[in-house]
Parts: structure tokens; sequence; C-alpha cells
């Protein structure tokens, strides 16, 4: 059975796509969704430690599964790795309807001004492809604007004066501080800091008919069991479904971006439900995959047109992908300082983000979200003991009396670490498989230290009577949940793969919309900045297509 | 090596219908002894006890074998971890085979010092033998302490961490109560 031709094919349901697919749906255009994962739901994996999107050991909560994905991990021997999606090397992005925004801590961090223009600020750096975007932070605000308050964040930026200018204030008030924020909060202010609360794409009050938050402290890494924190899955992929011109196929792997005799892309082929290869046929085509899961479709789709790949003419798919180094410090404090209330983080400063003595970028730093009992067990001082009663005697006492603060730390982008399509391996669909190589810039520990310092001077002040740094920034690749970088946009197509709306170079009617387009990760957690380019990139395909574009 | 029986949970659970008795009559005749577990061994299932007791012992709180750790890692080799069936069968065989040439005794019969003595052993990857080549003797040690976590402090769905033992140690709630709002807050950031 043939499938309709429609408009648009947006490939990937999560932050970046389900933003294109809503955008495009109500400017007319019929569109098919793409999702190779399913609905996830709260009472699949509920409270589960050991199977969420925070502690995969036992699987991963929201997909994908162990059975059917794997990738190959490059060792700096040189020597290959399988790796399956519940292990830590696999850089695992959640395969779900909305993706990671079901189950994320839901940061809201607008980038800041200087994040548009590392080059500029800081120069060249030896080893990295530093660069600036070719847009500016002017250019994404309505963006940052329209995903605030479509999706929903709850924040004050007022009280943050390293906060870029906006035009609107965030939509909701923001969220109170527990008990370890309230100690931070304070001690940031007798430092001379300028603490804030941090904003969030959850419901402080009832917001777009979903209710207020619970102030559930099992939130980061769950589903949230009264659909309080915002997401696309709730937001706008309903929308986009229900406008009636958007269709959502759920199960359906893309394996491949279908060219004609002519080079011209007409589609994707992929697997659907019941692992049948089919072709889907569109006047235009936005990947939304993950920077990792981009870079392999483009990697995979060659052609005697596209003999590397598409976009590849110049080998930039796949490069410079970039993650987090997360980093900071423990502190065990005299009295309990960790209560039960949700989502947990809430308390950030943001005083070390750009113009450090010496580092390039820096980061913003935070409390935690949630402390989960087996992970605890690897949170340890120097020295102290792994296992045995020591163990079991400190798991008992400090549960409760530990506080952390930590941040990303904004990666130094490099060539060498990326995405190829391996030559042997294959998954369960017969698609060659993610091999990842490279490692972080070797400057990034330094200015890991430097943040981990910052984090334990802030827990001494809060009251912490021993403190120790948890350095981030090792010379492992990196990539992660927050994996950036790999589809550069750019307007040197010999430099870049897509243009600064997000279109592949030289190629009219086919798009690139999720964290593979930025050109560097901020010293923040990405996903509002994905959802800006959703909305750059959506509505950028819808005005000119109003206007009578085809893109042919 | 012992050989993991064919016997399913089922059949073992029909058979023990046959009453004490029939039990012990079975298991004098056959060699290994019938085995409850999905993946291991009764004899394994002693040597693991003795061992996630060590990682987490009973203090004024139920330790490592109370709280089901052994089940879990049973349950968790039958499935998720099936990859680790090798290496759990390699290394336990290993622990008894270095126990009883060195000691004359089997892991879980010696005193819990000197237990704890081997594993220390163990962990810093200076055990001698080309059955701990490799750097396995560092890397089973991780693999159990790491599974022994998870087991006593991962959600009790998983077949550890009995009666929710290590959330009340720990004063966790449990379960998790789901759609009350138990807390007063003022949304002001403040």
């Amino acid at each position: 059975m043939g499938n309709k031709h429609v408009n648009a094919i947006v490939v990937g349901a999560g932050a970046g796509g389900g933003i294109v697919a809503k955008e495009l749906s109500l400017a007319g255009l019929s569109v098919v969704l793409f999702e190779r994962g399913c609905w996830a739901t709260y009472d699949d994996s509920d409270t589960d430690e050991l199977r969420s999107q925070r502690t995969t050991v036992l699987g991963n909560g929201y997909g994908p599964d162990d059975l059917r994905y794997k990738r190959v991990i490059e060792n700096s021997d040189g020597s290959t790795t399988i790796v399956r999606p519940s292990e830590g090397g696999y850089n695992n992005v959640a395969a779900c309807v909305g993706s990671g925004t079901v189950s994320y801590g839901a940061m809201a961090w607008r980038f800041m001004e200087e994040d548009f223009k590392l080059k500029t600020t800081y120069g060249s750096i030896e080893g990295s492809t530093l660069e600036d975007w070719p847009i500016t932070y002017d250019d994404l605000e309505p963006c940052y604007e329209k995903a605030e308050w479509e999706i929903g964040v709850a924040g004050d930026d007022s009280q943050n004066p390293f906060a870029p200018p906006r035009r609107k204030p965030q939509p909701m008030p923001p969220f109170s501080h527990n008990k370890e924020a309230k100690l931070l909060y304070d001690a940031a202010k007798r430092l001379g800091y300028h603490p804030f609360p941090l904003p969030m794409l959850r419901n402080s009050v009832p917001y777009h008919g979903r209710p207020a938050c619970i102030r559930m402290r099992t939130c980061c890494g769950f589903a949230c069991p009264v659909n309080a924190k915002c997401g696309t899955h709730n937001t706008v992929i309903p929308i986009a479904i229900e406008s009636g011109n958007c269709e959502l196929r759920i199960n359906s792997v893309v394996s491949e971006i279908v060219v004609d005799d002519h080079g011209k892309i007409i589609g994707v082929s992929y697997f659907d439900e019941k692992n049948n290869k089919k072709t889907q046929t569109a006047d235009l085509v936005v990947i939304s995959a993950s920077a990792t899961e981009t870079a392999r479709l483009l990697l995979n789709s060659k052609s005697k047109f596209f003999p590397k790949g598409i976009g590849n003419e110049y080998d930039w798919v796949g490069r410079n992908l970039q993650g987090h180094a997360y980093t900071g410090a423990y502190g065990i404090f005299e009295e309990e300082v960790y209560d039960d209330l949700g989502p947990g983080a809430s308390v950030a400063i943001s005083d070390f983000n750009h113009h450090n003595p010496g580092i390039m970028g820096g980061g913003v730093l935070c409390n935690e979200f949630i402390r989960m009992p087996y992970l605890f067990a690897g949170v340890r001082p120097p020295g102290a003991a792994r296992w045995g009663r020591e163990h079991k005697a400190f798991q008992r006492l400090n549960y409760k009396r530990v506080a952390q603060a930590v941040g990303p730390y904004q990666e130094i982008p490099k060539f060498e670490s990326r995405v190829v399509v391996d030559p042997v391996v294959k998954d369960f669909w017969g698609i060659p498989v993610v091999r990842l190589s490279g490692s972080r810039h070797e400057k990034d520990v330094e200015g890991c230290r430097f943040m981990s310092e910052k984090a334990e001077l802030w827990l001494k002040e809060a009251g912490a009577f021993q403190t120790w740094q948890s350095v981030g920034g090792g010379k492992g690749l990196s990539g992660g949940q927050h994996q950036a970088g790999t589809c550069r946009m750019g307007n040197d197509h010999r430099t870049s793969v897509t243009d600064k709306y997000g279109r592949i170079h030289d190629v009219p009617n086919l798009f690139v919309a999720d964290g593979s387009l930025n050109v560097n990760n901020g010293g923040f957690n990405p996903v509002l900045t994905i959802m800006a380019l959703g909305f750059r990139v959506g509505g950028y395909i819808a005005n000119e297509w109003l206007k009578g574009n085809r893109f042919k | 090596m012992e050989k993991p029986t064919k016997l399913t949970r089922r059949r073992f659970i029909a058979l023990s219908l046959l009453g004490t008795g029939g039990m012990c009559l079975l298991s004098r005749c056959m060699n290994p002894p019938l085995s409850p577990w999905l993946f291991i061994t009764v004899r394994e299932a002693n040597l693991l006890d003795a061992l996630v007791e060590q990682i987490i012992p009973s203090d004024e709180w139920p330790g490592g074998r109370d709280a089901g750790v052994t089940n879990y890692i049973d349950r968790q080799l039958a499935s998720h971890y099936a990859r680790l069936q090798e290496a759990y069968r390699k290394g336990l065989l290993a622990i008894q085979e270095t126990c009883t040439s060195r000691f004359q005794k089997r892991f879980e019969d010696l005193p819990f010092d000197d237990q704890t003595k081997f594993l220390k052993i163990m962990e810093a990857g200076k055990m001698d033998g080309a059955q701990w080549a490799n750097g396995f003797d560092r890397l089973f040690f991780r693999m159990i302490r790491d599974h022994s976590m998870q087991g006593f402090y991962g959600s009790p769905r998983h077949g550890g961490n009995k009666n929710n033992v290590s959330y009340k140690m720990m004063k966790l709630d449990y379960p998790v109560i789901i759609g009350q709002n138990r807390y007063n807050h003022k949304p002001d950031g403040k």
C-alpha cells in the first residue's frame, strides 16, 4: 500500500520536531511526523530509579530498547566496543513522543548573547572549531519567547542580572525554593553573587489547561504523573494533530532520505510498526532526530548525487559533537538539608557564565534535582569506603545531609569529536549504526576545575562542614542527552552544514531542526534553544510556504 | 563446573509439593541440588548471599542477604543482564577455587572479617591465578558491588529491596505518594 503524498515530513517528535510539525500544520501544510518510539506514560516506569532517564542500568524507561538498537564506540587506542542504549557510552536520547521533554528536568534557559559569538568574544582556540553563529541572540529572541509562552515556562529572569534582554517576561511565576536551595540562595547573596529562581518548563500554576506541579521530587528523569511538566508531547504535538493536517506515525524508523533521478529530495524510506519497509513522499523534509541520529540519517542517505551522504560534500556532517561536562561539588551539613520538595533544583547563579579570566565560557551552577538512593551509593568524599559497614552508615547518616551544587560547563567544540556510520555493524532493521569517536578539548577540564572551585566555596558558605569537588570534563567522548553541534549552521557552505534557517546548503527542500544546528552548546541545558530553533526553522518554512515558495 | 539445572520454577514448586520427605530424597540422589533460582545454582546462591552481605552488611538494619539482593541478581541474570551470565559463572567459580585452595573452605564458611579481607584483595586487583587474569578480579568485584547496590537501593519491583528496607533506612517515602500536594508553597521564587 502506498502512502499519500504530503507537503512535509518531520523526522523525530522531540523538542525540535514537535514544534516544526505544529508550525507547518497550522500554516496549512499536510504533515507526517515520524517517531521511532511510541507514547510514554508515567505508569510505564513510575518512580523506578533503575529504569529511568536518570539511571538506565535496567534499561531506558522512555526508550530506545536494548534489543533493537546499538552503537559502536571508537576507543582512544583505536579499538571499538559495541554498546546498547542502557549503557553509558551509547549517548542516549529518549525514543518516545516528546522524546526527552517527557522525562527531562525541564530547565528553560536562553543562551546568552555571548554564546552566539564565541569566536568574536574569545578569539580562536587551538584545536577547536570555535565559530560565531550566523544568527545573533536578537534574531532568536522572538523564538525563545514563543517557546516560553507556547510550551510554558515558570521563571523570573528579572532576578538574574546576567540574563539576556527580553521583551516579555516568562508566563508563569517561578517555583519557590526547597530547604537546601534557601540555604544556597542566602549563601550566594553573602558571597556577592546573584542567585535567582531557575526557569523551568513546568507549570507553577495551572497553564494551557494542565494543572500545577504537585512538587514531587521524583521528577527529573521521570514522566509527570499529573501532566504538569511541559513538553512537546502535551503542547504542540496535540495541537498539530488537532489541526487535522498532521499525522503522527509512531513506531516508525526512518532509514534513508530518498532522492529521485535528478538529485531532488522526494521523501524518506522507513520501517513501519510491523517492520515493513515503506516510502513516504513529500515536498520537503525536516530532520529533528537528535545530534547523533540526524547526522546518521544524512550520512546513511548516499546516492550518486550525494556520494558522501547528504549535506556532507565538505565532510562537516557529524563533526563538532558536543554535550556538557557536568562539574560541581558536594557538601555535608550538620543537619538535614534535603527535603522532598520537587522538582528539586530551584536556585541558580550565572555569575560564572562568561568573562572568567583565562577560561572560555563557563556555565551556570544550580542545586541538584533529585538524589536517587542507588546513585547516592556512588557519592562519597575522596577516600571514603564504597562498600561494607562504613558505606551503609554513610548512606543512612548523610543521605539527607548532603547538598550538591553543579552545572553544565560549555564545552569547546572539536572537529575530531564526531558521528560517522559504522561500515559493518547494523541495527535490527539492517541500518548502519552510529559510530562515535573523539574526545573533549583538553582545556575543558581547566574550566571545569574553575567551576567546581566556585561550587565548593558556595557550599562552604552555605554551612557545609565537609566539601569535595566532582570535576567534569575528562578526556572521554562527549554527547549525552545534551548532544549538539553535528550539523552546525553557518554562512559558508564549506565550513557548515546548514544555512541560518536550518536548510542544508545547496539542497532546497531539506532542513534540520534540532540541537545539531547549535554551533556551540552554551553553559546551560540546551532544550529551550532547541525549541527556539524549532520555531525559527518551522516559522521560516511556514512563512515561505504561505508566500508561495515550494522549495523547488 | 556446576551445571545449572534445567528445572523451571513451576516444576520446582510442583516437586516441592511432594513434601519435605520427597525433597530430601531428591536432593540426596541428585547432584547438583535442585535450584529454586532462575539462573544461579543453590551453591552459587549460598556464595552470592555471603558476597552481597559483605557489600551491604546487616547492622541495626537488614543487610544485602535479607533484602533479597541475591534474588535481584538472579532475576537480572535471567533477563536484562543475560549478557553477564558467563562472567558470573566464571567469577563465582574463581572465588570458590581460590578460597578452597588457600583456606580449604568455601567462601561462605570463612569468618566475616576474612571474607572482607578476601574481597579487598579482589577490589585492589591483586588476586593470583590464571582465572583472575586481565583484571578480572577488579572487574568482577565491581560487578558484584554495583549489582548489590542496585538490588538493595533500587525499586522492590526488580526482586531486591525487600519490604522497602533501604527506603525505610534512609527515611524515604514508600511508595511515593502520587497526586497529593503535601507542601505549602508560594510561587514567588523567594
